[in-house]
């Protein structure tokens, strides 16, 4: 089992925890798993990106067209780091209009939820949903579960069943 | 929590576990990006350590190494813990203690950042350790990085000398999963011998000291355990070999596999890039006729190998500038094994440049500044206020303390001149003001330099996620401790002009900068100082006594702009098919400071219920 993946987004948009939470998903089911993330500067608002590796590899980092799937949280970012993704990749995009990937306009449930930042788990669950992981809606949950501070934990499952219900 | 459980942990953290795990009583810090949390996560998993620890933020990287420094002296073994520019400001006692040596072991973990994404340089402190002689240990993963500590622990113990463990930024910033280990109980009373020989070592003791350097640094380029490891590749390319540190190893390692060519060549991971290992030079002398050096960022490992047949960043083989990405270590193996180039990787597309938080009250000081001194000069510093680049109030940024000190050098070229000088803003946070503004501030008004110093005093160390400042009153454990208040400071730095503000309100903070302006070109004016004080909008405490608001634009909107381009909030941006700016409900705070940026009076606050 091997899969890297990419999480595109802009600082705040709550893209680290989104990566932890697949990370983790990996750890639950066993697999080695190797992730590296954007912090600092670039975290105020500018353009981030954290890739997850998955299975038997040694570097946190993803060469240009090797990434499997792709999470973009701001879909601006799409022309910064679609070269890292596989032409046959999967892409899968918080998006209000039509366009290339799976879409799905998580900022927009997100704020019916109460809270625009829970976009990163409703984007999750719609990478689920289309079964573009290496994990499952159980492993996701799991992962929320134990990642989320517990007065957020309901909430930040009902964003990602929002998304994984479509 | 079992002992050999399995957790996801960033490299920070592993190697914030490991030193637990060396029985690290006494760890010292300064926050930068990439090291922060590393002292974060020692004070998130203090509980686990079976005995007590002391763990402070320090006032500057100096003074966290000294303290530690001295732990060691009295048996304990102790960590400093900075980046790779904090080893700067360290540098003085870092040198000296390559001489004089260390008792308790002592580790100092300097995070380099290649690249570099969060940094004033791409600096190399494994070539500082060249040049200080100090062993330094360059880690591959998070998991190698914490399995190094206890036996560099070991290593300085056995002679004696600080050691440096150099994690770069995809080692701190990347996650893996990782055992956690048992925190043993050291149990080493403190005690001290003094060795005036030794500890105030004159230059009388100094050559012999330096010598007895020179025989230890032999010695431990030869220790088994820190030999380069080799993976033997099947003969298919006989004479040639690579050879890496670091990330970079990683990074080949996937390479490798991900082209076929696993297991194909002699690959060798070099653990401890100075001091090489003498018998490892040798080896490579004999035994190849070709080698390609993958390290970050200089030649550490090159220079050392002396190798006629060695293709790295001497010859420009490999690029001397920059991360050595997978893409960048692609090329450059393709280049070397003569194998099919890879694809071509068009200019990537610029993303989204960072910006001050919608709210920040750093932005709303720096319109006001530059709306009151439009021609003014505005030196400013280290950290999140970096930012106020963006806005045009930011022309220089050096390192962590410059800005009094360049304010101070624009006037007295400008004075040179006669007649008039342009005003000179200064702008520097509180976190910075302490870690090296006020050396800064005595010279200044020591020299009598016409400039005003704003201190844009927000409470806490933004920009690496909150630490605590001396004014707060509060340790890295969060006990309460004796809070150093700015002002007396700054009284007591001789500054007769001081205002605090608030920068929300701008007109208030206008007034008080034109008085600043007036004192500083008053007969016998000197160093003005505007303390402008508003908390970070991501501090907790802030957000909770916020009463919820978001601004709102107009009918009046004419879609000039101006709001867009003068104040760069993230929350408003110019749609330009309607021609009128637009407020983005999920970051607007509220917070009001843009009303007075629109020319026509188009933007409202409303409360939300």
């Amino acid at each position: 089992m091997k899969q890297q993946i990419i999480v595109s987004g802009i600082g705040g948009q709550g893209a680290l925890f989104l990566t932890r939470v697949i990370a983790q998903a990996a750890v639950d089911l066993d697999i080695p798993v190797m992730t590296s993330e954007t912090h600092g500067m670039a975290q105020r608002g500018g353009t981030v990106i954290s890739t997850i590796k998955v299975g038997p590899f040694a570097s946190p980092l993803i060469r240009t067209g090797q990434a499997d799937v792709a999470l973009l949280l701001w879909e601006d970012n799409l022309g910064v780091h679609r070269p890292l993704v596989k032409d046959d990749g999967t892409l899968v995009i918080n998006a209000e209009g039509a366009g290339p990937g799976l879409r799905i306009d998580a900022s927009g449930i997100a704020r019916k939820l109460g809270n625009a930042v829970l976009s990163n788990l409703v984007l999750l669950g719609c990478a689920v949903r289309h079964q573009a992981l290496f994990c499952d809606q159980q492993a996701c949950a799991a992962a929320i579960r134990k990642l989320a501070p517990a007065r957020f934990v309901e909430q930040n499952l009902q964003a990602f069943y929002e998304g994984l219900n479509g | 929590m079992s002992d050999t459980a399995i957790h996801l942990v960033m490299g920070n953290e592993a190697i914030g576990d490991g030193l637990l795990e060396a029985g690290c009583q006494v760890v010292a810090a300064y926050p930068g990006t990439p090291s922060t949390e590393i002292m974060q996560s020692i004070i998130t998993a203090k509980e686990r350590a079976g005995g007590p620890l002391h763990l402070e933020w320090s006032v500057n990287e100096k003074i966290a190494f000294e303290v530690a420094l001295a732990a060691s002296y009295t048996g304990k073994r102790s960590a400093a813990i900075m980046k790779q520019v904090g080893l700067n400001v360290a540098a003085d006692p870092f040198m000296r203690t390559a001489y004089l040596g260390t008792v308790g072991g002592m580790v100092t973990v300097v995070a380099d950042d290649p690249g570099p994404h969060s940094s004033q340089t791409e600096q190399d402190t494994r070539l500082f350790c060249l040049q200080g002689r100090v062993p330094v240990l360059d880690p591959s993963s998070p998991a190698e990085a914490k399995a190094m500590i206890g036996p560099a622990y070991a290593l300085s113990e056995k002679y004696r000398r600080n050691i440096v463990l150099r994690p770069t930024t995809r080692i701190s910033h990347s996650r893996q999963n990782v055992a956690l280990g048992a925190v043993p109980v050291m149990n080493r009373p403190s005690s001290f011998t003094p060795d005036p020989g030794r500890w105030c070592a004159t230059p009388a003791f100094l050559p012999g000291l330096h010598g007895a350097l020179n025989k230890d640094l032999e010695a431990i380029s030869r220790e088994p355990e820190w030999q380069p490891r080799l993976t033997p590749g099947d003969g298919s390319r006989p004479g040639t070999a690579l050879v890496a540190s670091g990330i970079v190893y990683a990074h080949l390692v996937d390479l490798l596999d991900e082209l076929g060519l696993a297991g194909t060549i002699d690959l060798y991971q070099v653990l401890m890039p100075y001091p090489l290992s003498p018998t490892f030079i040798e080896r490579l002398r004999a035994d190849y006729q070709r080698l390609l050096i993958l390290e970050e960022t200089y030649p550490v490992i090159e220079l050392q190998l002396a190798h006629p047949g060695a293709v790295g960043k001497q010859g420009g083989a490999v690029p001397r500038v920059g991360e050595l990405t997978p893409d960048a270590v692609h090329a450059v193996l393709a280049d070397f094994l003569h194998l099919a180039k890879p694809r071509q990787t068009g200019p990537a597309q610029r993303g989204q440049r960072p910006s001050l938080c919608p709210g920040c009250p750093h932005r709303a000081a720096f319109y006001t500044i530059k709306q009151t001194f439009p021609d003014g000069i505005y030196p400013s510093d280290i950290g999140c206020y970096t930012l106020g680049m963006n806005l045009g109030a930011v022309h220089t940024v050096h390192c962590m303390g410059a800005c009094i000190s360049q304010g101070a050098g624009f006037y007295q070229a400008y004075r040179l001149d006669g007649g008039d000088f342009p005003t000179v803003v200064v702008t520097i946070g509180d976190s910075t003001f302490f870690h090296a503004g006020i050396p800064a501030l005595i010279n200044a008004v020591l020299q009598r330099a016409r400039i005003i110093v704003v201190i844009l005093d927000n409470a806490t160390t933004a920009m690496t996620g909150g630490q605590p400042v001396p004014h707060l009153g509060v340790t890295a454990g969060g006990q309460p401790t004796t809070a150093i208040a700015i002002e007396p400071l700054v009284r007591a730095a001789g500054v007769e002009f001081l205002e605090v503000c608030d920068p929300y309100d701008s007109r208030a903070l206008t007034r008080v900068l034109k008085q600043a302006d007036a004192h500083i070109r008053s007969d016998d004016g000197s160093v003005a100082v505007v303390i402008s004080r508003h908390p970070c909008v991501m501090d907790p405490a802030a957000k909770k006594i916020r009463s919820p608001a978001t601004a709102i634009i107009t009918d009046e909107c004419i879609g000039c702009g101006t709001c867009v381009s003068e104040y760069e909030c993230p929350a408003l941006s110019l749609n330009e098919e309607e021609g009128r700016a637009v407020i983005d409900g999920d970051r607007c705070i509220g917070c009001g400071t843009c009303v007075d940026v629109c020319p026509v009076q188009a933007i409202e606050v409303k409360e939300l219920s």
